[in-house]
């Protein structure tokens, strides 16, 4: 092999070693790091995982937030208007979070039902609704507006 | 009757657009000097009419004209008048407007600061930008006009703008990072025409560089100032997410800056030619899908406007062609590309080529953690999110790998080094880095962990190296110390750039160690400490402001026990949409940001807050004002003047 081709084959080498090592890496942190969406109805039956970081997301049910009295821990049910998932928080909600409005909550399910949230989505926009929780509503047939579009404008 | 000359203006940019895009370059190919100077007057026309469009859409912002549909729906006659005029785009269609501003900025730019381009490179550089104007000038007239109106029902008031985008960083932030965007298709006009001409040379790559360097810093600043104003307004004291927007703006910036070195070698060495015009096509084409993934609002955040599968489909075509036509022309012509001259295993070049394949896996990993929850979106296999997790594991020991690099390839030489000589170079940085990184973790309250660590150590390299490179530099002149104040600009650039890069990584690894927030329930009396700070809440008062009511916390903050500062956060009822904004209060420093924000009201007197203590926050974005400079420095440098009246004359002669 003349030194130029060696050259060549070294850079290669170097290039399918780092693609490869960059592959891995990443497909082994893609895989531990997706969090799916789940629908409170799919939570409902049983669909979910339990102990495993996932998304849930729906309407807030009016009148269903609790706060603790002397901590920051707060109580709430989330619906897609089919079934009703119970959501514990520990934290501040964000300002768009109001009762009737739809969110998306991020944590894990515990072994009794309820959903333990470590972080809180909602839109800073009065009429959004988060795209996974129109789909779910529209799922349910229980889209409370004319459709999803109009809503998300 | 303003808006309507607006939309002429508009229509009539089209056809200058068109014409740009068409004329000059048919001139080239055909040799035809007369249709290749029409490409400056055309593109000067192209900006008038496209800055007359937008002055229209801001006068009507500026006098609360609510007939236009696209006013009515973003502004308020309570607004003062700068968040009027910043207005413009704080929605889809004149955020597009700006876009076009942008381009038609920098086309006109190029149209005049181009004499010392050849003739007929000129003309297809220009006609490239008039295509891609064409093509976003169709996009505004057809899909997303900002010019529509109410007619006859005009509402009395508007709908006011997002109490969000109320803020300075309306101001500045889209501005700059479109800037940036819209630059590298300078780049890729650049790129293209050398393609078309067959002239991939030195000269090209010159004439190339300060417009990418200078895209590039814009860009940098653009990203930074995003961050910054999410530090402060969105309430929570994050400077970044891993939103799938902001990751649409740091794909083009790991692009880009590989870019910026890729063309330093290829103008230096005459090397990697079809590899520089590959990154100045790809920078480009993360800037369209950038656009495509924020404007057609496949992505639901901050940022994404009211989606329409319309304009969607429009821009992902837009895309499909500039990616598609650029891809198969570079297909057709790269390979004829041939290096002029070779280089050994230890020289800079392979040190640059390191750098270039560990940004653009990054950004691969980026775009891959953005696209996929998409694309199993597509395919119906479900709703997912990728979490900050994924990109952290990567960026990590990525970043960490790209600093080691920088180090090792701002010593070794052009062309070849003996491994001896480059281990003479650098032990000394090495162990100063060693002893300097040591001696800061132990200055740290607490040990930080593997990864910062070697972080820190990291900078210090980077400042290290740094200081043998113009050490080596300075060393043999009479004077040493004079000649450290006598190298070019480019040189200061870099030196500014990649100091920018070790203030950063400092930033980030402190920030991301050493910050502590907690959430409370406070009553008036209530306190809280972190290290020597302590918070006392003492009362909420209802200030009202010009189109607002706001609940403003008052917080004592005693250092070592003494009265240092108060603080005021607020929140905020914007009357006019019934917006709740949370306006954060934060106390900045070069080493720590004391930022407190207001949750909700809870039962009785009693506010859930958020109190934070961030070591070293500033220095993020410290880091990136340094890049940016250090971009604009290597931009101006004179040399790029001189030598390109050079290379005209050796191009004519």
């Amino acid at each position: 092999m003349n030194p130029k081709r060696k050259k060549r084959l070294y850079i290669v080498l170097f290039i399918v070693f780092g693609v490869a090592v960059a592959v891995g890496l990443t497909l082994f942190a893609l895989n531990q790091n997706i969090n799916l969406f789940y629908s409170p109805t799919q939570i409902a039956t049983g669909e979910a995982p339990t102990d495993t970081r996932i998304r849930a997301g729906g309407m807030v049910v009016d009148g269903s937030v609790k706060r603790a009295a002397d901590s920051l821990d707060v109580m709430f049910e989330i619906t897609d208007y089919e079934k009703t998932v119970s959501v514990h928080y520990s934290g501040i909600l964000p300002d768009l979070f109001r009762e009737g409005q739809g969110i998306v909550a991020q944590g894990e399910l515990d072994s009794q039902g309820v959903f333990q949230a470590v972080e809180v989505l909602a839109k800073h926009d009065e009429n959004y609704m988060p795209a996974e929780v129109a789909e779910a509503l529209e799922k349910a047939g229980k889209m409370p507006m004319p459709s999803g579009q109009e809503f998300n404008k | 009757m303003i808006p309507e000359l607006g939309q002429y203006a508009l229509i009539l940019s089209l056809c200058m657009s068109v014409l740009l895009g068409f004329v000059p370059l048919i001139g080239a190919a055909r040799n035809n000097a007369l249709w290749c100077g029409f490409a400056r007057p055309l593109a000067v026309a192209l900006f008038g009419f496209v800055l007359f469009s937008f002055l229209c859409l801001a006068w009507a912002f500026y006098s609360n004209d609510f007939s236009v549909a696209y006013v009515a729906s973003n502004s308020n006659s309570a607004l003062p008048w700068y968040f009027r005029l910043s207005a413009v785009w704080g929605g889809h269609e004149g955020s597009l407007l700006l876009w076009l501003l942008i381009l038609a900025g920098w086309t006109v730019a190029v149209a005049i600061k181009s004499d010392n381009l050849p003739d007929d490179m000129r003309a297809r550089v220009l006609a490239v930008m008039g295509l891609i104007a064409t093509g976003f000038i169709l996009f505004v007239l057809f899909t997303s006009s900002p010019f529509e109106r109410y007619l006859p029902q005009m509402p009395q008031e508007g709908a006011d703008l997002n109490p969000l985008l109320q803020d300075f960083g309306l101001i500045v932030h889209p501005p700059m990072l479109y800037m940036g965007y819209v630059g590298f298709s300078v780049a890729f006009a650049f790129a293209i025409a050398a393609l078309l001409s067959g002239r991939l040379d030195a000269a090209w790559a010159r004439w190339s560089r300060p417009w990418t360097n200078i895209a590039w810093a814009f860009l940098t600043l653009g990203i930074a100032l995003g961050s910054w104003w999410a530090y402060y307004e969105l309430g929570w004291g994050g400077w970044w997410f891993w939103d799938p927007v902001e990751n649409a703006s740091l794909m083009p910036w790991l692009v880009g800056t590989a870019l910026v070195h890729s063309l330093a070698v290829t103008e230096k060495r005459g090397v990697f030619k079809s590899w520089t015009v590959l990154l100045a096509i790809f920078a480009f084409s993360l800037s369209l899908l950038g656009t495509f993934l924020v404007r057609s609002g496949v992505l639901t955040s901050v940022h994404a406007f009211a989606s329409d599968p319309d304009r969607g489909f429009f821009i992902l075509a837009l895309l499909a062609i500039a990616i598609g036509g650029s891809l198969l022309l570079y297909a057709f012509k790269a390979s004829h590309v041939k290096s002029e001259s070779s280089f050994g295993f230890v020289s800079r070049e392979t040190l640059l080529l390191v750098n270039n394949v560990l940004l653009t896996v990054s950004c691969a990993t980026v775009l891959l953690g953005t696209l996929y929850p998409l694309l199993i979106d597509a395919l119906g296999l479900g709703k997912l999110s990728v979490g900050p997790p994924y990109f952290n594991a990567l960026f990590v020991p990525l970043g960490l790998l790209l600093m080691i690099s920088l180090g090792v390839g701002t010593l070794v030489r052009w062309k070849q080094t003996s491994g001896a000589l480059m281990l003479q170079q650098l032990w000394l940085p090495g162990v100063l880095a060693l002893v300097a990184g040591a001696l800061s973790v132990v200055s740290l309250p607490e040990f930080p962990g593997v990864w910062v660590s070697v972080g820190l150590v990291l900078a210090w390299w980077i400042v290290f190296t740094g200081l043998r490179d113009l050490f080596n530099r300075v060393r043999a002149k009479s004077s040493p110390f004079g000649a450290v104040f006598k190298q070019s600009r480019a040189y200061y650039g870099m030196m500014f750039a990649h100091a920018g890069v070790a203030v950063l990584v400092v930033g980030v690894a402190l920030v991301s160690t050493f910050s502590e927030h907690s959430d409370l329930r406070m009553e008036p009396g209530d306190r809280k400490a972190f290290n020597d700070y302590e918070f006392v809440f003492e009362r909420m008062d209802k200030v009202d402001g010009p189109n607002f009511h706001s609940d403003t916390g008052v917080i004592q903050v005693l250092y070592k026990g003494k009265p240092y500062t108060t603080m005021y956060p607020e929140k905020r009822l914007y009357t006019a949409r019934n917006n709740v904004m949370t306006e954060a209060a934060i106390d900045p420093g070069l080493f720590r940001d004391l930022y407190v924000a207001l949750g909700e009201s809870l039962d009785g007197d009693a506010w859930a807050i958020r109190v934070q203590y961030k070591p070293f926050v500033r220095w993020i974005w410290l880091g990136g004002l340094l890049m940016t400079l250090g971009g604009i420095l290597a931009a101006t440098d004179p040399r790029y003047r001189k030598q390109a009246r050079r290379d005209m004359a050796a191009q004519s002669a």
